[in-house]
């Protein structure tokens, strides 16, 4: 039951946000998109767009859908038993639920980074690197191709430094902070449009969390981000846009300078200030 | 007066507590003292026959001294070899269905049927793979008593192989997912990997447990006095030897049994203690 109508705003308008983001095309737009657990419709007709190469952080109290309207951007949502999504989500301009779109290829244009780190634990850390990128299918790469690209990520996701002496051994070996970027290393390495972090630094240190957002900051302009937090200053931090989810509604979303100084809805900014929450 | 109280009661408890933690220890001792007891009589009878002939020569007939069960070790290592070749793929690839689709009907159908197959009687087994193994063909066969073994190796191996996936975390399962792993992929290369130390362990387990058995050899693998490795004609075993031996009215034979038994549970014992070590190394690097 939406009291009110979801205000949907897709560009920036006149309000500086972080690093005054230009107006920008939207590369995620999803239109309408109802998700369901069996009968429990856990997100409802939510509508907003993603803009290209910018932030946009989803904020909300547990259990609000944020995440799961998160797994509906890379059809991950569908792989859990008795979940199924109704509606549109437009991956640069091509709705990925369409009937002749395969999920798998959907994920492999789309990265996405959990809330507890996943190295897989039986690869060195070099091979979790690459693991997708082999995954991808592009061919056989060669050796020296996988050690590029592996290089390349982990410059990316700053961790090169702290690995490359060690880059043959177990992924386990490393800190719970090393290794949520070394997960965001291993999306990175498929060179995706979209990358989505699902409450990135919920499980790490204070020191672990501020890399792992500055890396976000970084990676802002090449890569569209979509970052879900329970955390309201982390969006703060890193966010151009916020978006307010409760009870599967979307309340709203705005740039995120405004949504903290002037929010829209009475909700919103009961949320924002610790009334609830 | 009641300052005296409480420090009874403590009392009290701390014997109470004594006597519980004496009688589980007693339990453990128990529980372990058999095993002891058995390698010790093994030892007594057997060790006295034991000699390079033994592993090397073969079985002689009554009346001559020494001898050997060459032929039932062989014999042993390929039913175990051809229980492994069928039992291991079927057990872990039915073990890997019932944990990717826990919920399934035919799921629910063939872990039950399993943990029956489990429980049923060796020698049912025996009689069984004796009436379309042995009977069609009137030959008893290496090949009917392998089989026998593997159906009863693979519930072992199923279940094994079940829980160890079980035990691989979700996250990863989605990591791959994410990733845009296939399914089939996500199983073999994430979720089977990721478990394998535990299922070679379970693997081991179910070899060393069919190692031993007889009853299903009896009617199949039948037994044979010289040295064979045809798949098609009967096969000693070293627990078969064991027991034509021991039912035999010959001193020689007798300690010859005996010799058997106690390389039997050597190689029981050896397998375990491989099963032990792979599972250590599982947790051997890093932290989780």
């Amino acid at each position: 039951m939406a009291t009110t109508e979801p205000r949907v705003l897709t560009t920036v308008s006149g309000v500086a946000s972080a690093g005054d983001a230009p107006p920008a095309r939207p590369m995620v737009a999803v239109r309408s998109l109802d998700a369901y657990f069996g009968a429990n419709r856990a997100v409802k007709d939510v509508s907003l767009e993603f803009p290209e190469g910018q932030v946009t952080a989803i904020i909300g109290p547990s259990g609000c859908g944020k995440s799961t309207l998160l797994r509906c951007i890379n059809r991950m949502h569908e792989t859990v038993s008795l979940a199924r999504v109704e509606g549109e989500v437009f991956l640069d301009g091509r709705d990925i639920y369409a009937r002749d779109v395969n999920p798998i290829e959907v994920r492999k244009q789309i990265g996405m980074v959990f809330q507890r780190p996943t190295p897989f634990p039986t690869m060195s850390i070099r091979d979790n690197v690459i693991a997708g990128f082999r995954a991808a299918g592009r061919g056989a790469p060669s050796r020296a191709e996988q050690f590029e690209i592996a290089e390349w990520a982990l410059q990316r996701a700053a961790l090169w430094d702290e690995v490359k002496d060690r880059l043959h051994e177990s992924a386990l070996a490393l800190s719970g902070g090393q290794q949520q970027r070394l997960c965001i290393a291993r999306a990175l390495a498929t060179r995706p449009r979209v990358l989505l972090l699902d409450e990135p630094t919920a499980s790490l240190d204070p020191i672990s969390t501020q890399k792992v957002e500055e890396l976000v900051y970084e990676l802002r302009g090449d890569i569209t981000i979509v970052i879900v937090t329970h955390n309201m200053q982390q969006a703060a931090r890193v966010s151009d846009h916020t978006a307010f989810m409760l009870l599967g509604d979307l309340v709203e979303m705005a740039p995120t300078s405004r949504m903290f100084t002037s929010p829209g809805d009475e909700r919103t900014e009961a949320y924002i200030t610790g009334r609830f929450g | 007066m009641s300052a005296r109280a409480p420090r009874r009661s403590v009392r009290v408890r701390r014997a109470r507590s004594a006597v519980m933690v004496g009688l589980t220890v007693a339990a453990a001792v128990l529980a372990t003292l058999p095993l002891i007891f058995i390698l010790a009589l093994l030892i007594k009878q057997g060790a006295s026959s034991l000699n390079w002939a033994f592993f090397t020569g073969m079985p002689k007939p009554v009346g001559e001294t020494g001898g050997g069960m060459a032929n039932a070790m062989a014999g042993t290592a390929m039913l175990i070899g051809i229980a492994a070749a069928i039992g291991l793929p079927v057990g872990i690839g039915a073990g890997l269905y019932l944990a990717e689709h826990r919920n399934g009907r035919l799921a629910w159908v063939v872990r039950f049927l399993s943990d029956v197959l489990n429980g049923l009687p060796s020698i049912v087994v025996g009689i069984f793979a004796w009436q379309f193994l042995v009977r069609p063909v009137k030959q008893f066969s290496a090949l009917a008593g392998g089989i026998a073994l593997a159906v009863m190796m693979i519930p072992l191996v199923t279940r094994a192989t079940e829980e160890m996936i079980k035990l691989v975390p979700d996250s990863l399962r989605e990591a791959a997912l994410a990733l845009g792993y296939p399914r089939w992929r996500t199983s073999l290369t994430v979720v089977l990997r990721t478990a394998l130390p535990g299922i070679v362990t379970g693997a081991l387990v179910a070899i060393a447990r069919i190692a031993g058995e007889t009853a299903p050899l009896l009617f199949t693998a039948f037994g044979n006095q010289f040295w064979s490795t045809s798949l098609t004609q009967p096969i000693s075993a070293l627990p078969l030897q064991i027991f034509s031996y021991a039912i035999s009215p010959y001193e020689e034979w007798h300690s010859l049994a005996w010799a058997g038994a106690l390389v039997l549970l050597a190689l029981v014992l050896v397998i375990s203690l491989i099963a032990r070590f792979v599972t250590r190394s599982r947790f051997g690097h890093g932290h989780d």
